[in-house]
């Protein structure tokens, strides 16, 4: 397959799948709102730090409040991650790889940007923007559904399974970064210092683990209560939940084995997932998961690296993807 | 919007469904009678449906303006065009014959020119053609065909009779709407194809990669065939991407493929990769900056010189556009007679060369009667439409021809036939014009009909998508049909 068209269907996986991670994101902290006490201290700007758009967040806005954040992840045309434009690029790189995706699978990413588009509008309530979100990722299962389902298991699929492997892993990593944000005793920063809660504690974590469809999963598999030591542990290193960092690695793994030239990425893969899948979960939630977690993030980042040197053509020919 | 056969009068002109008010002609009697049956709301909804549908399979084309290019849906009417098999038959058998004399022309051209030779086609139009490539002189590509895909415009007159009003010899487009314009009507208006034997034109895609595998200069089961595009920002890029996708092939851009050793490759997660046959939609210009165009971006370094040794075929071969050339057209009846001793079946539209003093004397005296073309434009783009231009339009064009006459030719401005559109108020006739696809390669194939394209603006005669033109599904139907 054409190197250019790999990198077109590469980011055609991550953007998909950043749209959905990101909805996932919203969802979570939305609902998180509805349970916690009125005036309790979330802070909406976590959410922008933790989608690592901040700087272009402040070139555009003063108050970091619901209304604002919400927008600028949702509907924003100058955060390049917002969802609109993940769906619009998502949409672009399908659109200029019709010729090997499933044509029902480009009419199903064409119609879910053009349905997002007409009615981000409309979501400035918490009713309506939940049922917007959640539709928003039920289409994306769609699509990732159609995929699976109708295109062959070739070249093309492996980079999209690739690249959607890469972002929910690198997502994942975001969102334990909002649960330990929110409730982490001494990392939260001046005003965020008191302990939270029991009841809460629990709650946040419980809404974590549904942002990820993970309640059912870590139900059946870890027996104790729900509590942060548990969810990390399950949400990084679990093997079989398919939104483990560990879990979406090993499954990169197996779709790089079927590419050529594969050697530097595959070693690459393997110091990122020793990474995840050796860390002291208790240790660092005593001290330094913050800093792990950013230290996750860029041996990730290093696997795209090794990724876009390797299949990618040498100079990026016409668009400029961001990472 | 109810539909009143009525109350639809076309005036003078050939109308393709109604012959006079109230009067459907034989073939169209069912779907006459059928859209007169449907109600306002049942018409309005299968419009939408139409819509919904172009939008949601994303047809679209591109428009180039100010604000930057913008992706725009693109314009279908939902009734369809009917035309006779028997009339058909007989124009599909004149565009083979067509296509294979200008084939016969541009190998001879680039070769013994023979047909200048015996001065039936003046050497000096040659001499001063823009699309002639000296670069191409003494190549022979396989089965001597240069042009391996035309897409000839044809238009009725009132008539009834068809006439080739141009050939397109270089990159011609709109066969992906001739396609998705099928399957949209499918989706439209199902119970019609009950009642109707309309003779399907999915074939193409298949018949087009056959002919391009065929043209392989390496005898290969499966050549690497690919698609050559300038890239999304082309207005026909949705076409290049429908063609590739359709047959199978990759889709490739100018960066996509390398040179080396006089061979071409593109690049793949593999490595590099050996490529046979190239459907190149970029103009000869942009092809090779080697050869031509210097600044081209969307070329390939050493195109030229692979093709050339014989180690890559390209769809059209780069100079095939030597007899796309509304001065060269007026020659193409005597080509015919000259390289296949036969008559030509279509026949031309009357036409006047303005490099020849008689005939250019006529043209600069009856300007408000002509419609003057340069030899060399396409998309309508140029031209002066004689009786509507001002006084002060006519004069700013006789300066034109009169300063270079040989890139200038007219013809009598042709009441090209009408069909009717659904409007606001019902059906109301737009003119319409024809675009069959032909290939050539070790055989031939034209389209079951074609491209029909529509001015949608009233009264209007400019029918090309890139000036608001719009289009219809094209249906050849057996002439008992509605009997």
């Amino acid at each position: 397959m054409l190197s250019r068209v790999a990198e077109r269907v590469y980011w055609l996986g991550r953007y998909l799948e950043r749209a959905e991670n990101t909805a996932r994101l919203l969802t979570v902290y939305s609902t998180l709102l509805l349970d916690l006490p009125r005036g309790a201290r979330i802070g909406w700007h976590t959410l922008v730090e933790i989608t690592g758009s901040h700087p272009e967040f402040h070139e555009h806005h003063q108050i970091t409040d619901e209304r604002s954040v919400i927008h600028f992840l949702l509907a924003d045309s100058q955060n390049s991650s917002s969802i609109l434009n993940s769906l619009s690029m998502a949409r672009e790189n399908a659109r200029t790889t019709r010729e090997i995706i499933p044509s029902e699978a480009w009419e199903q990413i064409n119609n879910l940007y053009l349905f997002a588009r007409d009615n981000v509008s409309k979501s400035a309530g918490r009713g309506p923007r939940l049922q917007l979100l959640q539709q928003i990722i039920s289409y994306c299962q769609l699509i990732t559904g159609l995929l699976s389902g109708a295109m062959s298991h070739n070249s093309g699929y492996n980079f999209i399974r690739i690249a959607r492997s890469l972002e929910r892993a690198d997502m994942t990593t975001r969102i334990v970064d909002v649960g330990s944000v929110t409730l982490l005793p001494g990392l939260t920063g001046a005003g965020h210092a008191e302990h939270v809660p029991e009841p809460y504690e629990n709650m946040v974590w419980m809404s974590v683990l549904r942002s990820l469809s993970a309640y059912q999963m870590y139900r059946q598999h870890v027996l104790d209560r729900v509590n942060g030591e548990d969810v990390v542990t399950f949400l990084l290193q679990d093997a079989q939940f398919p939104r483990s960092v560990v879990h979406s690695l090993t499954k990169l793994e197996s779709c790089l084995q079927s590419l050529p030239n594969n050697a530097a990425t595959l070693k690459q893969l393997e110091v990122t997932r020793t990474l995840a899948s050796e860390a002291n979960i208790p240790e660092l939630l005593q001290n330094g998961l913050l800093e792990y977690i950013d230290q996750l993030q860029v041996e990730i980042a290093r696997v795209h690296a090794c990724i876009a040197s390797t299949w990618f053509l040498p100079v990026v020919s016409g668009q400029q993807q961001s990472a | 919007m109810r539909i009143d056969w009525n109350s639809y009068n076309p005036g003078a002109f050939y109308d393709e469904l109604i012959s006079s008010p109230g009067n459907a002609r034989n073939s169209g009697r069912i779907l006459a009678g059928y859209l007169a049956s449907l109600k306002s709301e049942d018409l309005q909804q299968r419009k939408t449906a139409a819509e919904l549908a172009i939008k949601a399979m994303g047809i679209s084309f591109t428009v180039y303006s100010e604000a930057g290019n913008i992706d725009r849906e693109w314009p279908f009417d939902i009734i369809p065009r009917i035309i006779t098999e028997t009339q058909w038959r007989q124009t599909s058998k004149g565009l083979e014959q067509r296509l294979r004399a200008l084939n016969c022309f541009i190998h001879d051209i680039y070769n013994d020119q023979k047909i200048l030779k015996d001065k039936v086609v003046p050497a000096e139009l040659i001499a001063k053609s823009v699309n002639f490539r000296k670069e191409c002189i003494g190549m022979k590509p396989r089965f001597d065909v240069w042009a391996h895909i035309c897409g000839t415009d044809l238009i009725r007159d009132t008539d009834g009779r068809f006439y080739v009003l141009e050939d397109n010899l270089r990159v011609p487009s709109g066969v992906s709407y001739m396609l998705e314009n099928r399957q949209v009507t499918k989706r439209v208006f199902p119970e019609l194809f009950e009642n109707y034997d309309i003779e399907p034109i999915t074939e193409y895609t298949a018949q087009l990669f056959d002919m391009l595998a065929a043209i392989s200069p390496r005898p290969l089961d499966y050549p690497e065939v690919v698609v050559l595009t300038p890239g999304i920002y082309n207005s026909a890029y949705f076409e290049h991407s429908f063609l590739a996708q359709q047959m199978g092939a990759e889709l490739v851009e100018g960066s996509d493929l390398v040179v080396e050793n006089d061979c071409v490759y593109m690049r793949t997660i593999n490595g590099l990769s050996r490529v046979d046959v190239i459907y190149r939609r970029i103009d000869d210009m942009f092809l090779d900056p080697e050869v031509f165009r210097p600044d081209s971006a969307l070329g390939v370094r050493g195109l030229m010189r692979a093709w050339l040794k014989g180690n890559v075929a390209l769809a059209n071969a780069p100079g095939a556009g030597v007899a796309d050339d509304k001065v060269i057209y007026t020659y193409v009846p005597a080509m015919i007679k000259y390289y296949l001793g036969e008559d030509a079946i279509l026949e031309n539209v009357p036409s006047y060369l303005c490099v020849d003093d008689k005939q250019c004397e006529y043209v600069l005296k009856n300007l408000d009667k002509l419609v003057v073309k340069p030899a060399n434009e396409s998309g309508g783009y140029g031209m002066l439409m004689g009786p509507q231009a001002s006084k002060k339009e006519r004069e700013e064009f006789a300066l034109k021809i009169k300063a270079d006459p040989r890139n200038y030719m007219a013809q009598p401005l042709i009441g090209l036939s009408t069909a009717p559109v659904l409007g606001e108020r019902g059906a109301e006739p737009r003119h319409i014009d024809l675009r069959p696809f032909v290939l050539q390669g070790k055989g031939s194939y034209v389209t079951p009909g074609g491209l029909t394209r529509v001015a949608m603006v009233k009264g209007s005669y400019v029918v090309n998508s890139s000036q608001g033109g719009g289009s219809k599904d094209t249906w050849i139907v057996s002439d008992k049909e509605g009997a």
